[in-house]
């Protein structure tokens, strides 16, 4: 390339600066690392299976996508979350070979799960001391004043996993921790890019880790209704887009990218991987678990996202799915879809990775941009498996239970949340 | 290049156990002496804390279904950001709350203490004891409870109650949460990514399981209540208020277009999170101040100092301020957490409101508490400095300036 071709080629068409991914992790339920996960994906397996991490009896739904991989025993929400986050930083930053092992030149930004006392450890604090005169929180309280609990901290700090991670790959500066329900992942894509565009850094480190499938975890989704009851094979249970979607299947998993500037990204002679095209965002108020009945606000994300990445609806190759296989978001994401690309949906794949890997909650976003980019990289659409009866409210192609080939230059990922939270996260391959 | 836009405050909102909405502190706040500190040293006993003042929350969430799935920190959250889209005269048109930004510290929506208490004294004798736990928690749970705990659900209930619904992003850790939401809405103003901002937190300080998670990570003070400084000789610890803080915020060009008066503008806020080993917090703060450029001789620099009152993050700052005074500075520092209780995620949005309300009043405020580190001083600093040193980790400062 001639240096003014370079030159145009490191900004976007607002003359912000061009932002690159150069490394990406992931852990899912189907293994650890991008090589295990990839194959697996495109070859339609699911990771969803049994719970074995505690007993079901009494739950209506006693399947999930958990990590049994990584091994944290025992087993807590910060400690599963943490280290599945590191793994997959760790792969991200070795692929983009950049700072040292112990020095990443950028910002952590990290979407976690709800820090909080789990179970065995309210049994802990309750039991250490079983003749005091107290009931409740009250003797937890007591207990926890005797000092000699202080190895629970961790659970209840909001940014534990963040100083961790920090600590373990030198980031710079405060590490954001961020929450948008489901929509986390891609918050952290999106905080990225703004930060890399305004100039204030040339890389960043985004992670989205979720390990949350304990008793608690899994009841509080139950009770709002959300969750599949096909327990009966598991590996049937996720089936987005289809007649006989009965909600989605909780899982755990971590995704990570290392985002660069264009430019610093050429400069060091490093490999891209793709390009971070653009990031939009609307909230919702009508509902804190629904989406508006007209999509108003997941349609304005997905116009916001075109618009950031100054590209035409019609451009779009694939959609890699928020497709949780809920009832709801299934048909809420198809109208929202085809309100923006009309026509051009028919012809435009989109596939939902939580077929396969369950809904990762906090991380989905992030895992979901790994596949995303992985599918621009490999040109092989993955499939959406389980589609075995047709919602015929929702006629899509949605590369049906098998993968399948194709050059994909531009992907939307889409990432919705509780709370109205719609993101979406547009990346396409590099310039030629 | 065009120019950076300038950040202005131009709504307040504010709850605490003084009172309702940023007039009713100013009165309070700018006597003579600093108020008495409310206190509630029985119901929370070896703890105190600063309960939140009377409010009638149907002011702000006329429907009581709307309550009801909203947690008691939801609640004072999002009466605390209504009072601030009011204030900033934004409350009513929908096309700017249709892109107003929201960018919110929280942290987890308190647990269903009954039912917490109830397993925990049944589950031990249960001859299952993870199906109890199952069946327990699946017929007990309130079946929205979940939705009373996400951290962001506090900004989902003020797009769903305000209707704003531009963005919406959450913040957690802590005071630092609080630190990163004010510094993402600054930097996105100042890079022409956003133009209009709501930001803020709110604490319910008055439950058992925070209190918990605060003694565990060993940050409470136990016994009567005294002020941030002179926790100091019996260990520290903080002493938590209930708070709600919000800010609107706003490009100046965006302000002046539709006649918003502003009380004050946020120059700076600057963060890091150093490893906390002695002298770590002290040193990072110092060359964050250093950031700001900042000169001794252009007059008293007002200090409104975050510190929880939690050692050894109290006594960093105190080397802080003293290394600052070293170098020439003439501060007037005043610890806000003495006299409305310490806040985690939104007491730095509480400092800012309140180093606003004192740029815009041309007003600073009596000493906070009878220390040494607080001494009488009736300047009227137009710059303010407000600082956090997180009880655990994470040093951020802003600054505040007059905008005339």
């Amino acid at each position: 390339m001639r240096s003014q071709d370079v030159e145009s080629a490191c900004l976007d068409h607002k003359g912000r600066p061009v932002v690159a991914v150069t490394g990406m992790g992931v852990v899912t339920s189907l293994g650890v690392g991008k090589s295990h996960n990839w194959t697996k994906l495109v070859g339609g397996q699911s990771g969803i299976k049994r719970i074995t991490r505690f007993p079901t009896e009494g739950l209506k739904t006693t399947i999930a996508g958990t990590v049994d991989q990584v091994d944290v025993k025992p087993y807590s929400a910060f400690d599963l979350s943490a280290a599945i986050a590191e793994a997959a930083a760790a792969e991200a930053i070795s692929e983009a070979r950049i700072g040292s092992g112990s020095s990443f030149p950028g910002r952590l930004i990290v979407a976690t799960p709800p820090s909080e006392l789990e179970w065995p450890h309210l049994r802990r604090l309750h039991d250490a001391d079983p003749q005091r005169d107290l009931g409740g929180y009250a003797r937890l309280l007591a207990n926890a004043r005797t000092g000699e609990f202080a190895d629970m901290a961790r659970h209840v700090r909001f940014a534990g996993i963040a100083d961790r991670l920090q600590e373990r790959f030198g980031t710079q500066g405060e590490p954001l921790s961020i929450c948008t329900a489901c929509a986390s992942g891609a918050t952290t894509i999106q905080l990225g890019l703004e930060a890399i565009r305004r100039g204030e850094m040339d890389a960043a480190l985004c992670i989205g880790t979720d390990a949350t499938v304990h008793p608690e975890g899994l009841i509080r989704f139950s009770l709002l209704s959300a969750l599949s009851t096909a327990n009966d094979p598991p590996h049937k249970a996720s089936k987005p887009f289809s007649k006989k979607r009965d909600g989605f299947v909780i899982a755990e998993g971590a995704g990570a990218l290392v985002l660069e500037s264009y430019a610093a990204a050429r400069a060091r002679g490093a490999t891209v991987l793709g390009i971070v095209r653009g990031c939009g965002e609307k909230a919702d108020e009508y509902h804190r678990t629904r989406s508006k009945p007209d999509g108003t606000a997941i349609i304005g994300a997905i116009h916001k996202t075109l618009a950031d990445a100054g590209i035409a609806p019609e451009t779009i190759d694939y959609i890699n799915a928020h497709g949780t296989s809920t009832p709801e978001n299934d048909k809420m994401e198809y109208l929202s879809l085809k309100a923006v690309l009309g026509d051009h949906l028919r012809r435009t794949p989109i596939s939902s990775n939580k077929s396969m890997v369950g809904h990762t909650l906090i991380a989905a976003g992030s895992v979901e941009a790994v596949f995303s980019l992985l599918t621009i990289q490999t040109g092989v659409l993955p499939p959406t498996i389980n589609y075995d009866e047709p919602d015929p409210e929702l006629p899509l192609d949605v590369v049906p239970n098998v993968s399948r080939a194709a050059r994909v230059e531009t992907v939307v990922s889409n990432s919705f949340g509780f709370g109205g939270q719609n993101v979406c996260v547009i990346f396409s391959g590099e310039p030629a | 290049m065009t120019q950076r836009e300038q950040v202005w405050i131009t709504g307040i909102g504010l709850v605490s156990s003084l009172g309702e909405g940023i007039e009713e502190h100013g009165q309070k706040l700018h006597g003579e002496v600093s108020p008495m500190p409310i206190i509630d040293s029985q119901r929370f006993a070896p703890y105190a804390v600063h309960p939140l003042v009377e409010l009638d929350f149907a002011k702000q969430i006329p429907r009581t279904s709307d309550q009801r799935q909203m947690e008691r920190w939801q609640r004072i959250g999002v009466y605390a950001a209504g009072l601030a889209l009011t204030d900033a005269g934004v409350s009513q048109d929908q096309k700017l709350l249709d892109r107003t930004d929201l960018c919110i510290a929280a942290g987890n929506g308190e647990r269903d203490l009954a039912l917490d208490a109830r397993i925990l004294a049944g589950i031990g004798a249960a001859d299952q004891p993870g199906a109890y736990l199952n069946r327990e928690l699946a017929a007990g749970l309130r079946p929205t409870l979940y939705l009373g705990q996400l951290s962001n659900l506090l900004a989902g209930n003020i797009s769903i109650i305000h209707k704003a619904t531009g963005s919406s992003r959450t913040f957690k850790g802590e005071e630092m949460a609080g630190v990163s939401a004010v510094e993402n809405a600054v930097k996105r103003i100042e890079g022409g990514q956003g133009e209009l901002f709501l930001v803020g937190g709110a604490l319910n300080a008055e439950r058992d399981d925070l209190l918990l998670g605060c003694e565990l990570a060993q940050g409470l003070y136990c016994g009567p209540c005294r002020s941030v400084w002179q926790r100091r000789d019996r260990g520290g610890g903080f002493v938590l208020g209930s708070v709600g803080a919000f800010l609107v915020l706003e490009a100046e060009s965006h302000a002046r277009h539709r006649g918003a008066m502003p009380y004050a503008r946020i120059a700076r806020i600057l963060s890091d999170r150093s490893r906390r080993r002695s002298g770590d917090a002290a040193a990072t703060a110092a060359r964050l101040f250093g950031a700001l450029k900042l000169g001794p001789e252009n007059g008293k620099i007002g200090v409104l100092s975050g510190a929880s009152g939690v050692e050894p993050a109290a006594g960093e700052e105190l080397q802080f301020l003293a290394s600052l005074r070293r170098h020439g500075f003439d501060l007037i520092v005043r610890a806000w957490g003495s006299v409305l209780g310490h806040s985690l995620e939104a007491h730095f949005f509480a400092g800012l409101a309140l180093a606003a309300l004192a740029v815009s009043k041309e007003a600073f405020y009596p000493p906070f508490d009878t220390s040494e580190v607080e001494s009488a001083d009736e300047t009227r600093p137009d710059r303010i400095l407000v600082t956090t040193f997180g009880h655990w980790r994470g040093e951020g400062l802003g600054l505040v300036r007059s905008v005339w």
